[in-house]
């Protein structure tokens, strides 16, 4: 397994693989953030948060063209521009969908999936209908491209640590938001207990809404941080959203600490094997993993002990 | 007739004798072999939808892994035709004559030992029920012992079908890999792809479909499944009252796995190949949409979810590519929001009643005919 690689290269590998890994994880933390928002706050399924990054990256991706034609002084910095746009549409559109179709389906959370799965294909379709079904690729600015030389063996690409940056930036504010601000008491407060929230005077409908919105807004975020990494296709969305389930599941549905450190140890078991197996045997050994774990300990790695 | 009134009652007795005429006797009259073996195809999503009546509509557990069992009983049944189809005589332009050909290609030179129980037909049936119930045991009695359940549960079994098919994919030496186990031809020395084989299995098919509708309704008569929809409304009680939620819980799914697997057995028979295509995660949530159009509560309404929506599907799909999937995501919708009992809910809401009022108004119209004769008499 080690065969002829020398101490330092081995060091140089685990570096790489382990930043390889660490780019993963900012892909996982933003994807399950959303989605431990929605699944850990609410116990509503969405099957379609995948297709709320994807949306995140069509966005992401209209406003690089658009930016690229209207105002080119602008591209160094359209990124920035296109993650608000993003976090606007996704989270727009989550509200919508709260409003249409999950409000009904609070007391049925396994009817929840099933609405969802069928929301996540009429979107699928829309996305091919409109974008087509080749995937796209943005152009990235000048300075987010080449990559930082740390020892004359490691190399570490700019728009990764770009990328890690966003997602420690954006979890402060989730976590903000969620344990600091008003707003933020007034879900918790509606998670534990819906009737007594209501009682006390908290608008829980509105609540919800705003909830499931702010979910699929950091959706849309992670779409955009997405396209910097891979390109976008109408089911890219699809191919993410059980490995997020699982990272929200392992974590422990309803912590946000617990779903970091499970985003943080799935992603670095997996692309750590990734260099000494196949890829799909890594992904395989890995997602075996969780699900023994899982079968030991259902309640996930950091669970709130809660009365239900 | 007498243990049939007693086993079915009058409406379902109905609805079994209804679908027995359209399967046995309308649709091979009608259809020519190949949209009769389409059929056939829409039927081997009946068997898992019935499993899953048992399991989601009564039992409560939402299982989103049926395409595991269904693929494990399709590839059981495709390694045997396989190890057929590549006899050493078919087979000696390869390298290592006498093994699959996706073996070869993949420079894997002896057969693998979990391939060579499959040389022989009775251990291959015994496999296709027996591997996919060992394996819905593991599952269930991990998770039901530990009580998980509800959403975890989907969701775990969602992995598992996710795991399968990266597995399956990625070993494509001894699998297949994505394009499965083609070219099968013979059954036990019995052409399976003559439009007179496919005929006689589409009535094999159909008897098994039979079988397993008696089965399953024989489940749910017993004190089993009242036990099975007691636990579903109230789980604590039924513990406190002594029973064993968890067995009964890893008895339905694995009697739903069992259900599954035939299903994939037949489907590979009818269709010729088996391919991790049927295996993973979207196959697996179009099988519980299947059930769920039809109705979680009936096994007949499986049945016929199962044959409309694949039938809508291929027809849509024929005409008009783009529109299927929004009409599919649009019916699942629906389905939840509007029908949470499906087509059969909608049956015995709105037009069983219609008819038994006309019936009744039929019957009391010649009652009064009587009664109004009877004076002049």
């Amino acid at each position: 397994m080690f065969g002829d690689y020398s101490i330092s290269d081995l060091g140089a590998i685990l570096a790489m693989q382990g930043f390889a890994g660490l780019i993963l994880f900012s892909v996982y933390v933003l994807m399950a953030l959303g989605l431990a928002i929605i699944f850990g706050q609410m116990g509503v399924i969405n099957m379609a948060h995948g297709e709320f990054m994807i949306l995140g990256a069509y966005v992401t991706w209209m406003t690089s063209n658009a930016v690229q034609h209207v105002a080119p002084w602008l591209f160094p910095g359209y990124f920035f521009i296109a993650m608000i746009l993003a976090f606007i549409a996704s989270g727009a559109l989550g509200m919508l969908v709260e409003w249409a179709l999950i409000r009904h389906l609070y007391k049925r959370p396994l009817d929840t999936l099933l609405a969802t799965w069928g929301l996540s294909l009429i979107l699928q379709q829309a996305y091919r209908s409109i974008f087509g079904a080749r995937e796209v690729g943005v152009e990235l600015p000048e300075w987010m491209m080449g990559s930082w030389q740390a020892t004359d063996s490691i190399q570490i690409p700019i728009n990764g640590m770009f990328v890690m940056a966003l997602t420690m930036l954006i979890t402060i504010v989730v976590a903000y938001v969620l344990f600091w601000s008003s707003w933020g008491k007034q879900v918790r407060a509606v998670v534990q207990n819906r009737v007594m929230a209501g009682a006390v005077g908290i608008n829980t409908e509105k609540v919800d809404r705003y909830t499931f919105g702010l979910g699929c807004g950091i959706a849309g975020i992670a779409g955009s941080a997405f396209t910097m990494i891979g390109s976008t296709g109408p089911t890219a969305g699809q191919l993410y959203i059980v490995d997020t389930f699982l990272v929200v599941v392992f974590g422990g549905a309803a912590s946000l600490f617990g779903t970091i450190a499970s985003a943080f140890s799935i992603s670095q078991t997996q692309s750590t094997l990734e260099f000494f197996l196949s890829g799909s045997m890594a992904k395989v050994i890995t997602l075996l993993t969780i699900v023994a774990i899982l079968m030991v300990r259902p309640q996930g790695l950091f669970a709130l002990n809660v009365r239900k | 007739m007498v243990i049939n009134s007693r086993f079915f009652n009058r409406s379902e007795l109905l609805g079994f004798l209804a679908l027995a005429v359209l399967l046995l006797l309308i649709l091979p009259l009608s259809l020519d072999i190949f949209r009769l073996n389409l059929v056939a195809k829409y039927l081997t999503y009946a068997f898992v939808g019935i499993g899953l009546v048992l399991c989601w509509g009564y039992g409560g557990i939402l299982s989103l892994g049926q395409g595991v069992f269904f693929g494990l009983g399709g590839y059981c049944m495709a390694m045997y035709l396989k190890l057929e189809a590549s006899s050493v005589a078919n087979t000696k332009i390869q390298s290592t004559p006498g093994i699959p050909d996706f073996m070869d290609w993949n420079q894997i030179t002896q057969l693998p030992l979990f391939w060579k129980p499959f040389h022989s037909f009775p251990v291959t049936l015994l496999a296709i029920l027996l591997v996919p119930a060992f394996f819905a045991l593991i599952i269930g009695a991990a998770m039901f012992k530990r009580r998980v359940g509800g959403v975890y549960f989907a969701i775990i079994t969602q992995a598992i079908a996710a795991i399968l098919t990266i597995l399956i994919v990625g070993q494509q030496g001894y699998t297949g890999g994505i394009n499965g186990i083609t070219d099968l031809r013979t059954l036990h020395g019995w052409d399976i792809r003559t439009d007179h084989a496919k005929f006689i299995l589409y009535f094999v098919e159909v008897v098994l479909l039979f079988g397993c509708i008696v089965a399953a309704q024989f489940i749910r008569l017993t004190k089993l499944g009242r036990i099975l929809v007691a636990m579903r409304e109230q789980e604590d009680r039924v513990r406190f009252s002594g029973y064993s939620v968890a067995n009964f819980k890893i008895f339905a799914f694995c009697a739903a796995a069992v259900f599954a697997a035939i299903g994939g057995a037949m489907f590979t028979l009818e269709v010729g190949f088996m391919s991790p295509s049927f295996v993973g995660i979207v196959p697996s949530i179009e099988m519980v949409i299947y059930t769920a159009v039809g109705g979680r509560m009936s096994i007949f309404g499986a049945v016929w979810g199962a044959l409309l929506v694949n039938f809508a599907k291929t027809s849509l799909s024929e005409s008009f590519p783009q529109l299927w999937l929004f009409g599919l995501g649009a019916l699942f919708i629906a389905v939840v929001l509007a029908f949470p009992n499906g087509l059969a809910g909608v049956w015995a809401d709105h037009i069983q009643p219609r008819i038994d009022r006309l019936l009744a108004s039929r019957r009391s119209k010649s009652a009064g005919l009587v009664a109004d004769g009877a004076p002049a008499e």
